[in-house]
């Protein structure tokens, strides 16, 4: 039993080292994508998809969201609903613009 | 009075008191960040001229400030599997690891801000410079906050592992938590304020 979990540790860290070295490695790549010519609105995509790729391995592997129990990862789907929700507020604003 | 639930789980939640407590923090945590990058967001799209991170802030700095950040969330969660391999040693060495790489990160911040203001930089320059030192200054609370319960960790709270290992692997993973939080919110405002 003893020896069982050890093992489950021991593989545990070996999937943080690859997330390590890939959380670099994506940050190199953030970096370079954005000295390339692009416009704007592609620039922000690209950059905030590696973002996201990044925080999901952080979130998966560091947090262990990926093996977390169901009352947790409901609460965050309430948070992320209402996250999503603030980010959307300056769009509404535009849709209420008064018309002079 | 003993504090319920604190090393082994609820029967209806399956959790310690303490996890739950930590991700409900955490959920209020994204929350506060939303505001701001709400804020940022209106500001932005807002204004006819925004200026491009890079052209003012110090984009290696904050690359190395990236890597230092990452490495510390490595550390953290190696110091926890260091507790579970019931290893107190490794556990020191790691989160005493965590603790410095954080004073690192503090220390290029330092240096980052100092040749801000020392330009003539200031948050009421432009809003741009505003929203920067809001959210990075925020941040930056938040590394302060997550080391001080780290350094108690690794020092005087250590104390708890003889008595009752179980409750201070989890109050580890707890801080630990946290600071991946710091971790996650920085690899968000790196591109966002200084490459975008």
């Amino acid at each position: 039993m003893a020896d069982s979990h050890a093992q489950d540790i021991d593989k545990h860290v070996r999937t943080y080292i690859i997330v390590f070295v890939s959380l670099m490695a994506l940050t190199l790549v953030t970096v370079a994508v954005a000295f390339i010519e692009m416009p704007v609105w592609m620039a922000i995509a690209v950059a905030l998809f590696i973002a996201s790729v990044k925080g999901s391995l952080v979130a998966c592997y560091f947090m262990h969201l990926i093996s977390e129990k169901k009352l947790i990862l409901v609460t965050l789907i309430f948070t992320v609903f209402f996250f999503v929700g603030l980010l959307l507020l300056p769009v509404f604003t535009h849709m209420d613009a008064i018309e002079l | 009075m003993d504090i319920p639930y604190v090393d082994a789980p609820r029967a209806d939640t399956g959790l310690t008191n303490g996890k739950l407590g930590i991700w409900l923090f955490l959920a209020s945590e994204v929350m506060l960040f939303g505001a701001l990058f709400a804020t940022y967001i209106i500001l932005r799209t807002g204004s006819i001229d925004w200026p491009l991170g890079r052209d003012i802030l110090n984009v290696p700095m904050a690359t190395l400030n990236t890597i230092v950040l990452i490495s510390s969330s490595v550390t953290m969660v190696m110091a926890w599997a260091s507790l579970m391999r019931k290893d107190l040693g490794k556990f020191r060495l790691f989160m005493g690891l965590t603790v410095m790489f954080g004073f690192g990160f503090l220390i290029i911040k330092y240096f980052e801000y100092s040749a801000k203001l020392h330009h003539g930089l200031l948050p009421s320059t432009n809003n741009f410079l505003a929203i920067y030192f809001t959210l990075t200054g925020l941040h930056a609370i938040h590394v302060i906050g997550g080391m001080a319960v780290n350094a108690y960790l690794w020092g005087p709270g250590a104390k708890l592992w003889k008595t009752r290992p179980e409750w201070f692997t989890n109050r580890v993973e707890y801080a630990g938590l946290f600071w991946h939080f710091v971790d996650l919110v920085w690899i968000f405002l790196f591109p966002i304020l200084y490459l975008l």
